[in-house]
């Protein structure tokens, strides 16, 4: 990430998810900064020393922070490394990665994160912020060294994809954090209510003959989880934080609403997995489809979508979770959970608006500045003293994902040969092109 | 030590420092203060309690606290006798009260108890006819170690009133936090807890004193930075993450050490845990006052004896 000569983005619809509102114009960014923002950058106006980019009306905006991909390191370089983990981003218009902290050995130790980082530096095109351990090992009984993992570089804290099942823990876990004005980024799902499953309980499950998982498992342990944020986070002013990283059903949804309405320090994402597809899409077994949690019933998708209108699900992830071809092509019960979504969590995004359920401005937002004002980062805002973290993008160029020219090292995506409009033309990092 | 004319202490009991008024603690300290010239003197040995039995009944391990009473009991001229809970027949399944009532029947005059669960202490007191010293029961409060503290503070500064007084660490679990909290608060002093929000228990800011969960807010102009001792069992994870962290942001090093006053004195209970609630330089160096209070723990508990033997009958 260095920085280079002044580039300017010029003719371009420009969008500030800060202010919602989208002009024509340009950015002029230098040192790494947005230093000029507005119709006023245009070509005349930048000066000679300037690379001018005519964007053609194309869309920039600020990069997309994606709050929950696997990059394979440390331990799972088969499945993806950080070169090729960002070269996915950098493709998908991914300009800050959120890595998941249940690597080998898990992110839970100050030496592992300043590891990832120093790998990062090295190989990395896009930012990476690493997500510590909230327990040791990721085994859920023992807190981790929150407060030096944070001087070490965690930008947050979560458990993997598991929950930590112990209330007392979590309760210790939240208090402690709390001192360190730490954020908390929590999977919500009650392992005994969910462990024989493997997809959606209901008719189609059933149909299949594969045992089902609940919705309840994961409203139940979001509901304890509001009740520890009330008990140990609530009034807090030191920015510690509560972030359901996947929220897949109206009953967690009713939960959620509930404590952001008493002020609560929570707020929740979903994937673009979840928005995008549901249950029936698993089809004939089909094991791309084998998500953690579950994709659930259209009503459900469609009570997702209308969250994230609404902005009562703040945030939307890729979820991106590579997976080998050996741990995919099993019978569906022994698959392995998981997709990758680093390169088409915006076309897919881009679905919603087109199809008119969610207005633009909304969509880019939940991938820009909401996980950016979570995080406290300075990322996801298209203005003067920024970083210049951009993307143009045409959000009508059609395309079809081709699993062979995905950058990412596995290829399950769960959109092969799905048709889909927006084609990321520019992404650039800390000023430079990428 | 003075004959006094009229007791100065009227409580038959010492469970606690809930209940002592401000002259009671005084009149505790000023008898103290005596204790302390006896104990400088070769000839150490006063008849107070010539003739009286001191019971040291001991459910918890303890080095400091049972030979520190020991000696206090000697030196007034008690017979002493310690029974620790290893030996006892509450190890073969005997009930607190049934223990109690053995010991009642061998009519000592004091004793001094020391066990794991808050309250157990004041449960023994009701099935007792003698005077019962609380020498730390659970969580709850441990009074000697608070007065003691108290006396060394006053020795040093020369007064407690309007003072500064952090308390730092492992505040939920520390009866001497406790003990300590009410006596400096009755005293005049301002007391501040500092710890992680796992180490503060549930409703402090309600009892008195003012809570940090940071180090440098917390002893930020202190007078007396008083250190916890940390249980290794709670290092692990459990209520903080590891040793190491906790050194890092709660332990007492000279950095930190530098936010305080610049004439600020250091304590420490007992027995301290070299690097990880306070390092080593800070432990032995010169603002330190851990030596002192070992000190003036015989003294003090010599003035707890004398004040309550006062109360005896046929004194």
């Amino acid at each position: 990430m260095s920085t280079s000569s002044p580039i300017a983005l010029i003719n371009a619809r420009l969008l500030d998810p800060a202010s919602g509102g989208e002009i024509r114009g340009g950015v002029l960014a230098e040192n790494g900064c947005i230093v000029g923002v507005g119709a006023d950058v245009t070509k005349a106006n930048v000066g000679a020393r300037t690379k001018a980019i005519d964007c053609g009306g194309d869309i920039v905006c600020p990069g997309l922070i994606d709050m929950c991909a696997f990059i394979g390191e440390p331990g799972a370089s088969h499945r993806e490394t950080i070169a090729t983990a960002s070269r996915a981003a950098a493709a998908g218009g991914v300009t800050t990665i959120v890595a998941t902290p249940n690597t080998n050995p898990p992110v839970d130790g100050a030496a592992v994160v300043d590891y990832l980082m120093r790998r990062a530096r090295d190989t990395a095109k896009v930012r990476i912020l690493p997500c510590a351990a909230l327990t040791k090992g990721l085994a859920g009984g023992e807190i981790a060294e929150i407060g030096l993992l944070k001087e070490a570089g965690a930008i947050a804290f979560s458990n993997g994809p598991a929950s930590v099942v112990s209330s007392q823990v979590m309760r210790r876990a939240m208090t402690y954090a709390r001192d360190f004005g730490a954020v908390i980024i929590h999977r919500s799902e009650d392992p005994e209510l969910a462990r024989a499953g493997v997809m959606n309980e209901g008719e189609f499950a059933s149909r299949l003959g594969l045992p089902g998982i609940p919705r309840e498992a994961e409203a139940i342990m979001i509901d304890r989880d509001m009740r520890l944020v009330a008990l140990t986070l609530a009034g807090n002013a030191g920015g510690a934080h509560y972030h359901a990283q996947l929220v897949t059903t109206t009953l967690s949804l009713d939960i959620i609403a509930k404590a952001k309405a008493v002020g609560l320090p929570v707020s929740c994402a979903t994937s673009i997995n979840h928005l995008s597809l549901n249950e029936t899409d698993v089809g004939d077994y089909r094991t791309f489809l084998k998500l953690s949690p579950p994709l659930r019933t259209e009503e459900e998708r469609l009570a997702l979508v209308e969250a994230l209108a609404s902005g009562l699900i703040d945030v939307i992830v890729s979820d991106h979770n590579p997976q080998d071809v050996e741990a995919k092509r099993v019978p569906f019960s022994e698959a392995e959970y998981g997709a990758i979504g680093l390169e088409t969590m915006l076309p897919a995004g881009l679905r919603l608006v087109q199809a008119g359920h969610v207005p633009l401005a909304r969509l880019i937002a939940s991938m820009t500045l909401r996980p950016a004002e979570i995080l406290g980062l300075p990322q996801g805002r298209l203005q003067k003293g920024a970083p210049a973290d951009l993307i143009r993008f045409d959000p009508e160029e059609p395309f079809v994902v081709d699993p062979a020219r995905l950058q990412s090292r596995s290829k399950n995506t769960p959109f092969d040969e799905a048709r889909m409009e927006g084609v990321v033309k520019l992404t650039m990092v800390a000023g430079a092109i990428v | 030590m003075t004959v006094l004319a009229k007791p100065v202490f009227s409580h038959r009991h010492l469970l606690g420092i809930e209940g002592l008024s401000r002259p009671d603690i005084e009149a505790l300290l000023d008898l103290a203060d005596e204790a302390v010239e006896v104990s400088r003197q070769v000839e150490k040995k006063r008849s107070v309690l010539r003739g009286r039995t001191l019971i040291n009944l001991f459910f918890e391990p303890s080095t400091r606290t049972q030979s520190s009473f020991e000696l206090a009991g000697k030196r007034l001229g008690a017979d002493v006798m310690n029974m620790s809970v290893a030996t006892s027949s509450v190890t073969k399944g005997e009930t607190l009260i049934d223990t109690a009532a053995t010991l009642n029947a061998m009519r000592p005059d004091l004793i001094v108890v020391r066990h794991h669960h808050s309250g157990a202490v004041q449960l023994l007191s009701r099935k007792v006819s003698c005077s019962v010293i609380n020498a730390g029961d659970g969580s709850h409060e441990h009074p000697t170690q608070a007065l003691l503290d108290a006396l060394t503070i006053r020795r040093n500064k020369g007064r407690i009133d309007g003072l500064t007084i952090a308390i730092c660490g492992d505040v939920a679990h520390s009866r001497v936090a406790r003990s300590n909290m009410i006596l400096l608060t009755q005293m005049g002093a301002r007391v501040r807890v500092v710890g992680p929000s796992t180490l503060l228990p549930a409703g402090i800011e309600r009892m008195g004193v003012e809570v940090h969960r940071s180090m440098e807010s917390g002893i930020r102009d202190a007078d007396i930075v008083m250190m916890l001792r940390l249980q290794r069992e709670r290092m692990d994870g459990a209520f903080v993450p590891s040793l190491k962290e906790f050194a890092r942001f709660y332990g007492l090093d000279e950095e930190k050490l530098k936010w305080a006053k610049p004439d600020a004195l250091v304590m420490h209970p007992g027995p301290i845990n070299r690097g990880v609630e306070i390092e080593s330089a800070v432990a032995d160096g010169p603002r330190s006052l851990i030596n002192e209070q070992v000190e003036m723990g015989v003294a003090v508990r010599m003035a707890v004896l004398e004040a309550l033997a006062q109360n005896l009958p046929n004194s």
